[in-house]
């Protein structure tokens, strides 16, 4: 679809400046900047510990930044992660946490809590109030259901779903609060292929519905066909912001990766010493180089 | 022996003898045993079992079945009928939806037990066998035929474990142990059953008025017993009956229809609760229906806060305190402070409100805490209100709450002219003090059952579990955790202080010792807690159940004594360990803790 349309400029609705976080004597965030556009879609990729899923709390209320502001449309987030979902900022998470005993509609019920306001009167009296309400809400998480695929499942307990449908629906749990933004923490973690693009193309369609999606992902094909702009992050801080093109072609982040080259790369002659010696001694005595075989 | 074998589970019978009985008998001749040895207990029920009316109960008269031998000649009835389904005689076949054969194990089981329990104890009070009649010995040997022959009917036997070489003396005691356990579990092991079609509406509700029939009468026979042996053999024959009857797949039919009809269920249980005391000639067992019902009523209360919201409370029967003393300082009294007489209407909203202010004050610092550390705190203020009420008694605090005497002399109700201290007849039926009481307290019960339905049911319900299932992804859904656990807390607070405003006019007294966290006498916060759990955290049915079983239980069997609460420990553990998701599990916890079996893939109706 339309991976290159980069430069969608809408109005800013993830404003992060100068974003740090520090737990006691570590700093596990450095004064990171990122700006999430209505209609974009952006991504967050880092290696291990780079302090991705830190940033993310520090974005959903989880975790009050020690430096740094995090604005929604323009407002200040509030510290708390029910009053960040409120404001219009859902998630989902890297380890899936669905209400396991609840069923699927259940499960998107809970998710329009904060669009609903009957309170606990209103469910013991049972005016006409509530019964609209109720079937409001209903109707609406019905779908969403419809939305990631899942209506006919919708009497299933979360815990019966193969691992790729909870995925699905906490992305649509996620939705029922009719958030402006999207954090998906590692959407496709542990997905095969198909369920890889099952799932690029659920972004796609939740982008078109105007919702700007924030995504931390592993899965380098995935980010680079799915973002209008990707964000490194390397041990704390933001090595380089840009597009698909851009990002790939950064020898920083493929150092970050792949590691630091040599201080001035090892000449050819010292590469055929090593190969040498590797190739003259005894062969349980080369660890790692199982490839051999 | 043609029809019968298509029907059993473990139809191809020659797995290398995998499908054997636990007793060698040849499967035909098993059967017939069961289903013969069961006519013959209904009709040894029939004969005198001893010669002296010293056993209670007189099991003396011939032609005319009387204490224990009801329960036999039920039990037998039973398992007759179940093996008479199982030979696939027409009209019966509607007992066995889920396959008759573990439900002709468990009934035989039962009938065998009662009997065999009934003939030692005679033996054992009156000394010596000798005092049996015939009839005694005839019953006890047809009784053992039906269990043999029962045990004969051959089954899927479970897989053995693989021994380990070099296991210790504890690993095999423990392999050997989980085999038994696995043997027996697969010997009444039955295929859930297949789904009825639906019956006409009007039929449907007549299963209904009959299954609450039943109910009312196996309840009113509990309370109704009157001495130890007989509500012992109660005990083990609705046990046994109970299990086989939900073998069979009968429960599960039953349940299916009253989960369509949840409205006409609830009040036609509540009907059915409400001629109780009409079918008692004097108020002694009223009493100790009112005391249930408050048990219940507040185990109740306690199951929105445990049940739904997964807050472990241990002081919850403060609340119930509370209430209780609010409305006795409101009643009256003589010995209360303020010279007040409200309107029980008044009283009883002021003791629900009283109590939802205390709930507030509590909860709101503790609720802050997760887990076990919120238990503690909440154990802890249990102890300090009922410490604080023994404290205010003049000399060593204000002059408040009378001290460890209470607030004593408590007037009767007097609702509308309808004084609840009098007898009154109703319909020619004479309604004592108790059963005023009562079905004032059934009431109270019946709305608290409608808001725990209500909210359970509703947006606050769904976020009360959903903290329960995992309160960090609750909280961020939106939901504002701490405020919707003060609803349940404080909710869970003025259900019971309602509860207590009716104790008190029961009781006619409130002294703190009745509030304690432990104590024989339930309600207290440990019984409280117990009932739910053992009941069936999440459902209504559950804590009344339970309720009811633990105060009957201690009040029934006054030969254990001392020893109650070790029994009622050892009961415990047995049932965490073979049931820990209670007697009438939520259909999610039973999926929680049993997720080996098959499980129902869809859950139609939310909750219980």
């Amino acid at each position: 679809m339309t991976t290159d349309t980069t430069t969608v400029t809408g109005t800013t609705v993830l404003d992060a400046r100068g974003v740090t976080m520090r737990f006691g004597g570590l700093t596990a965030v450095r004064n990171v900047d990122l700006q999430v556009n209505s209609g974009e879609i952006v991504g967050l990729i880092g290696p291990n510990g780079a302090g991705k899923t830190t940033f993310f709390n520090c974005l959903t209320g989880l975790y009050i930044p020690t430096e740094g502001e995090v604005r929604y449309k323009g407002t200040v987030l509030p510290p708390k992660s029910f009053k960040v979902t409120a404001a219009g900022i859902a998630r989902t998470f890297q380890n899936i946490r669905l209400f396991a005993n609840m069923t699927v509609l259940e499960n998107v019920l809970v998710g329009r809590h904060t669009r609903t306001k009957e309170g606990l009167w209103s469910a013991l009296l049972r005016g006409p109030g509530f019964h609209k309400a109720e079937a409001a809400s209903r109707e609406r998480a019905m779908e969403l259901l419809d939305f990631v695929g899942l209506a006919n499942k919708a009497e299933h307990l979360a815990r019966n779903l193969p691992y790729g449908e909870q995925r699905k629906l906490e992305i649509a749990r996620a939705l029922a609060s009719e958030p402006g933004l999207l954090l998906l923490d590692e959407p496709t973690a542990g997905m095969n292929p198909q369920e890889t693009r099952a799932t690029e193309e659920l972004v796609f369609a939740i982008r078109d519905k105007g919702i700007a999606v924030l995504v931390i992902e592993h899965d380098m094909r995935f980010i680079f066909n799915l973002c209008d702009r990707v964000a490194v992050l390397v041990q704390g801080e933001k090595l380089i912001e840009g597009d698909s093109a851009t990002v790939q072609g950064d020898e920083r982040v493929i150092a970050a990766y792949l590691g630091e080259p040599f201080e001035g790369t090892p000449g050819d002659e010292e590469a055929a010493e090593v190969e040498a010696a590797e190739a003259s001694a005894p062969s349980d005595a080369t660890p790692g180089k199982e490839n051999d075989r | 022996m043609t029809t019968q074998t298509t029907k059993t589970p473990s139809a191809p019978a020659s797995k290398d003898g995998a499908t054997k009985g636990l007793i060698g008998l040849p499967e035909n001749i098993g059967r017939a045993l069961a289903t013969i040895g069961g006519a013959l207990a209904v009709v040894s029920t029939f004969l005198a079992w001893t010669w002296t009316s010293a056993f209670p109960g007189d099991l003396t008269v011939y032609g005319y079945p009387g204490g224990l031998q009801v329960l036999v000649l039920i039990g037998g009835a039973l398992t007759t009928l179940f093996g008479l389904a199982s030979y696939g005689v027409k009209g019966l076949r509607w007992l066995t939806p889920a396959g008759a054969d573990g439900a002709i194990k468990l009934a035989a089981t039962g009938t065998f037990a009662t009997t065999w329990y009934t003939v030692i104890a005679i033996s054992d009070e009156l000394g010596g066998v000798v005092n049996l009649e015939p009839g005694g010995f005839i019953a006890a040997a047809v009784t053992l035929a039906a269990f043999l022959g029962a045990f004969s009917l051959p089954f899927e036997r479970p897989e053995e474990e693989h021994i380990d070489e070099d296991e210790t003396v504890g690993e095999r005691i423990g392999r050997i142990w989980r085999h038994i356990v696995a043997l027996l579990k697969s010997a009444v092991f039955t295929p859930s059953p297949v789904p009825a079609r639906k019956l006409p509406a009007f039929a449907e509700i007549l299963v209904i008025v009959a299954a609450m029939a039943v109910g009312l009468t196996v309840f009113t026979y509990g309370i109704g017993t009157e001495y130890d042996e007989l509500f012992v053999g109660f005990l083990i024959t609705v046990g046994f009956l109970f299990a086989a009857l939900s073998k069979a797949g009968l429960v599960a039919r039953v349940s299916a229809i009253t989960g369509r009809h949840s409205t006409i269920t609830m009040f036609g249980a509540f009907i059915a609760a409400a001629l109780f005391p009409f079918t008692q000639s004097d108020d002694q067992y009223a009493t100790i229906g009112v005391y249930i019902l408050i048990f219940a009523t507040v185990a109740l209360g306690l199951n929105i806060v445990v049940g739904l919201a997964g807050l472990l409370d241990l002081g919850y029967v403060a609340f119930l305190g509370v209430g209780a003393y609010t409305a006795a300082m409101v009643s009256g009294s003589p010995s209360s402070p303020f010279d007040l007489h409200l309107p029980f209407w008044l009283s009883a909203l002021l003791g629900a409100a009283v109590a939802m202010v205390f709930g507030v004050l509590i909860g709101a610092p503790t609720l802050r805490l997760r887990g076990d550390y919120l238990a503690i705190v909440t154990l802890g203020f249990g102890e300090i209100f009922r410490i604080t009420v023994l404290n205010m008694d003049g000399t060593s605090g204000p002059d408040i709450t009378n001290g460890s005497n209470g607030i004593s002399s408590i007037p009767n109700l007097d609702i509308l002219g309808f004084d609840f201290g009098l007898e009154h007849t109703i319909l020619g039926f004479t309604i004592g003090r108790f059963a005023n009481y009562f079905l004032l307290m059934l009431l109270i019960t019946l709305i608290v059952v409608v808001v725990f339905k209500r909210s359970s049911d509703s947006r606050i319900g769904r976020a009360w579990i959903a903290i329960r299932e995992d309160e960090t992804a609750a909280l961020a859904m939106g939901i504002n955790g701490f405020r919707v656990k003060l609803i349940a807390f404080a909710l869970g607070a003025s259900l019971a202080g309602l509860a207590g405003a009716v104790q008190a006019h029961v009781t006619y007294t409130v002294t703190p010792e009745q509030y304690q966290f432990a104590h024989v006498v339930p309600p207290n916060s440990a019984f409280l807690l117990a009932a739910v759990v053992l009941g069936g955290m999440g459902t209504i049915a559950g804590p009344l159940v339970g309720a009811a079983l633990l105060y009957l239980i201690p009040a029934k069997l006054q030969f254990l004594g001392d020893y109650q609460l070790f029994a009622f420990g050892v009961a415990l553990v047995l049932l965490m360990r073979f049931r820990p998701e209670g007697l009438i599990p939520n259909r999610r916890r039973q999926l929680e803790f049993h997720e080996e079996a098959e499980a129902p893939a869809v859950l139609s109706k939310t909750g219980a």
